[in-house]
């Protein structure tokens, strides 16, 4: 790649009939960077994501994630993307193990990689005790942890998070973002969506969506400042009541 | 009375805004009576047989011309040689074979008994079975005809004699056993179904934590469905009456209360699935695999108990679909009263008692 | 008292659920119960509105204990589940009016109770239940569960997975209500939301932490906390965890939450300890403790 940006969306639009989900929307991420991506649920932020992901085709406008372009080569940006969603994350009738197993092959990792990368991961998130108990027994907030782990297991360029720390207990979340911050230092983009706004105020940068357009962009520092705000809660609540 | 009504009000929106299952609801009923009475039937038209006629006189050829004359079968051709018999099965489109002993006519004049052989391809059985018993009613017939002004009778084959369904219509058969699936699927399903929807949805929490006792939540879920199988008990009698014109010998009346108290019981047992599951999809597993099945299999609709081995059969008492095949086979087709089936109507009953007391002892007040 | 709690406990089959839970509400308070999923909330809210049964401990609601006396308290409170439990394929009206019909009462004859939420999602009153949106979805159900005008309002995670707005709006409904001699217990998981109750109980893995009002809860944390920010949060994070002198460091938003375990702490012996971690543009200065501040060092 010629620039440090590993998401490139320009004018992107998605139509559903006269509707515009997505009204064409125009933003970068750079590599490494944590990227909150806020909006009311039905301002269009899954809608977006999805094109974003490659499962959805936009209807206009031009976007490239990791080097790749969403209209033509979905395929390869699955596979250097990592996903993780509060809805469906792991498999709760499966083992710690069994679960590390099933999504490092599907990423097609080899039998060596797995078994290399299942014993760090373990021994890095403390699981040792439990590595051979279903997933379903575990508490919400290791849960998470393991399935963002797990989604960084194919060192994936982007990892996509979607309204990753919903109820979870203050420190363990606290630990989640530790893990985030951990994973960007590393170099990965870590791409947040989310209407909780206390989310927000971790990322590097944000963008808020209202009714398919962006509405505003940039570090939540910028943004309380620009919107004379004390948090990021009141930065929405002013963009939302116009 | 009126927290009842508004009750019942609501579970009537909820059938008649879910058009999936308002379509299994009414489409069922029609689609299986359909399926049974034409598609997956005993009777055949056409088959295509052969004939091996050693002896080619006068009432062989007339009795050829009985056979190919009826719309079951027809000749498809003659054979000279019993060697030729295996290829003719061979090929596959063949059927039957008809083998006329050496001097028919001659032996049965002479002796007043003749031989036929009916060869059939057994490797359908329904089939075959099928095709032998209407060979068998067309000589039968034949022979009333030689036998009409004869004092000594002519005797061609050994009798098969068939009551209560003499034109060997497969629907007739049917038609008790749709009914009941049907009744137990939409009652016991469809009721689960909607009792377990509202403990996913959440909203059996608010009930619970309402005024409303459980009886009217249970008497209010169930009350739309009485109404429902009713109805379509009576869409799959009048299909049966007049589209393969089958008619209803007994009480009409008497059939109606019947099937209401087998709805009832079928209700209940739906009822009782739903205490058991907490999913919609448990509920279905469970009113499929727990309910359909044995009626389908051991209720007598399709196998005949009495041909089942002992441990069936005893199994087979306990289920109520089994007493209401026998109740309205009864009424449909032989026309009996209720002084004849009044042994199994009260089984049913005692059945259906026992279902009810135990799904509102089983109903809980609470959520574990 | 409107909600008397004493020494609950409740364990499924190997998990204990709650332990040992007390607390009292006041008749019009609006009482917050403050706690991660799996906390235990959503037992305790069933064990007060009678659908389930306590191991030990008696409990009160209205006046009414909450075995005995189950019936009474089904006729007297409103209850709105954690999922916003509607029927999906009915509408806005018919909604409201059959759970005015199970309670016994019409809609006309509450109105006023409802009319200020109401009057919000009127326009859409044709509309099914399930193609509403998550907020217009929670103010039906808050309709639902008010519509008996019950004595005491039972709300559990009534904001998840609410947007800002519609999370904003509802609490200033819960305001007035409580202005209408409604006692209400409300639960979720958002520390911010604590502020606006009268009083809350922090809980978690089935026990309380505490319980008092806000103010005084923020203001009974014991250490002076300092806003500390750097080039990489990441680096700046390892680095304060490493230092020998940390009582507590969490990442905070933009900043990180750092508290010192000694009495006379100066900020720029860390700030000297943090340039030798070669970081930079490092910012440290006071700030006030927040509710998430004391849950933590209390879940500690």
């Amino acid at each position: 790649m010629k620039n440090n940006n590993v998401i490139e969306a320009q004018e992107l639009t998605k139509m559903f009939g006269d509707f515009a989900a997505v009204n064409a929307i125009s933003f970068n991420v750079k590599k490494g960077e944590i990227f909150g991506f806020l909006g009311a649920n039905g301002a269009g932020k899954t809608t977006a994501m999805k094109m974003l992901i490659g499962i959805s085709i936009p209807t206009s406008g031009k976007a490239k994630v990791a080097g790749f372009d969403v209209f033509t080569q979905a395929e390869d940006i699955k596979k250097n993307i990592g996903y993780m969603s509060q809805r469906f994350a792991l498999y709760d009738d499966l083992t710690v193990k069994e679960n590390i197993t099933f999504f490092g092959g599907i990423y097609g990792l080899s039998r060596k990689q797995i078994k290399e990368k299942a014993t760090v991961l373990i021994e890095e998130l403390g699981l040792e005790k439990v590595a051979n108990t279903l997933v379903g027994a575990l508490p919400l907030g290791w849960k998470q942890k393991l399935s963002f782990s797990v989604s960084l297991l194919h060192d994936p360029k982007i990892v996509f998070l979607d309204e990753p720390t919903g109820g979870v207990d203050p420190i363990t979340r606290r630990q989640f973002w530790e893990m985030i911050y951990k994973a960007a230092n590393q170099g990965t983009t870590v791409f947040v969506t989310t209407h909780y706004m206390d989310e927000a105020e971790y990322c590097d940068r944000v963008s808020i969506m209202v009714n398919g357009k962006i509405e505003a962009l940039g570090t939540p520092k910028k943004l309380k400042e620009q919107f004379k705000a004390d948090n990021m809660n009141d930065v929405f609540l002013k963009l939302a009541r116009g | 009375m009126k927290r009842f009504i508004g009750f019942i009000k609501k579970e009537f929106y909820h059938i008649f805004r879910d058009r999936r299952s308002l379509f299994i609801l009414f489409g069922m009923p029609i689609a299986q009576i359909m399926l049974f009475g034409f598609a997956i039937t005993n009777e055949i038209n056409n088959v295509d047989i052969a004939v091996l006629d050693h002896s080619k006189d006068a009432i062989t050829e007339e009795i050829i011309n009985k056979i190919s004359a009826s719309k079951y079968f027809s000749i498809h051709q003659f054979i000279e040689k019993e060697r030729a018999i295996e290829a003719v099965f061979k090929k596959g489109k063949i059927k039957a074979v008809l083998n006329f002993e050496k001097e028919f006519s001659k032996n049965l004049v002479k002796e007043h008994k003749a031989t036929i052989q009916i060869i059939t391809d057994a490797t359908d059985p329904n089939t075959a079975n099928t095709i032998s018993n209407y060979v068998n009613a067309i000589l039968i017939q034949y022979q009333q005809e030689l036998n009409k002004d004869i004092t000594i009778e002519y005797q061609i084959v050994p009798q098969t004699r068939m009551v209560y369904n003499p034109e060997l219509k497969s629907v007739y058969m049917f038609v008790p056993g749709v009914m009941t699936i049907i009744l137990m699927l939409v009652s016991a399903m469809m009721t689960s179904i909607s009792i377990t929807r509202e403990k996913e949805l959440g909203t059996m929490e608010i009930l619970l934590v309402s005024p409303l006792k459980p009886i009217q939540v249970i008497v209010g879920k169930v009350f739309p469905y009485i109404f429902l199988s009713v109805i379509n008990a009576i869409v799959i009698v009048l299909l049966s009456i007049f589209i393969f014109k089958m008619p209803v010998q007994g009480s009409l009346f008497l059939l109606a209360i019947e099937s209401v108290l087998f709805i009832i019981s079928a209700l209940a047992l739906g009822i009782l699935i739903s205490t058991i599951s907490t999913t919609q999809q448990t509920a279905m597993m469970i009113s499929l695999m727990g309910l359909m099945l044995p009626v389908i299999l051991l209720s007598g609709f399709i196998f005949p108990i009495s041909s089942m081995p002992l441990p069936l059969q005893i199994i087979s008492n306990i289920i109520p679909a089994k007493w209401f095949i026998i109740i309205i086979k009864g009424i449909m087709l032989k026309g009996v009263g209720l002084q004849f089936i009044w042994k199994e109507t009260l089984i049913l009953l005692a059945m259906t008692v026992f279902f009810i007391v135990l799904s509102v002892k089983k109903y809980k007040i609470r959520l574990e | 008292m409107s909600i008397s709690v004493s020494n609950i406990s409740k364990s499924y089959k190997n998990v204990t659920a709650l332990q040992d839970i007390s607390f009292n509400v006041k008749a019009g308070e609006l009482f917050g119960l403050i706690g991660p999923d799996g906390a235990g909330k959503t037992t305790l809210f069933r064990i007060l509105t009678t659908l389930l049964i306590a191991n030990k401990g008696i409990a009160t609601v209205a006046g009414f204990d909450v075995v005995s006396e189950y019936k009474k308290i089904r006729n007297n409170v409103g209850y709105m589940p954690g999922k916003f439990s509607l029927y999906q394929d009915l509408t806005v009206e018919e909604n409201l009016e059959f759970f005015a019909t199970i309670f016994g009462t019409t809609i006309e004859e509450n109105y006023d109770l409802i009319r200020d939420i109401y009057v919000q999602i009127e326009p859409f009153k044709d509309r099914r239940a399930g193609k509403l949106s998550g907020g217009m979805k929670q103010k039906l159900a808050l309709c639902c569960a008010l519509i008996h005008k019950p004595k005491v309002l039972f709300l559990d995670e009534p904001t998840t997975g609410v947007d800002p707005v519609s999370r904003k709006e509802f609490w200033e409904m819960l305001k007035r209500l409580q202005q209408k001699d409604i006692t209400i217990l409300v639960s979720t998981p958002y520390m911010d939301e604590a502020a606006l109750c009268d009083r809350i109980a922090l809980i978690q893995d089935g026990k309380i932490l505490q319980i008092d009002t806000p103010q005084a809860i923020v203001k009974h944390y014991p250490k002076q906390i300092y806003n500390v920010s750097a080039n990489d949060t990441y680096q700046l994070l390892k680095s304060l965890n490493a230092y020998s002198y940390n009582h507590s460091v969490y990442p905070f938003g933009e900043f990180v939450h750092y508290t010192d375990s000694r009495a006379n702490f100066n900020p720029k012996d860390l700030i000297a300890y943090l340039e030798s971690k070669k970081l930079s543009n490092i910012e440290i200065y006071k700030t006030e403790p927040t509710i998430e501040d004391t849950f933590m060092e209390l879940a500690k």
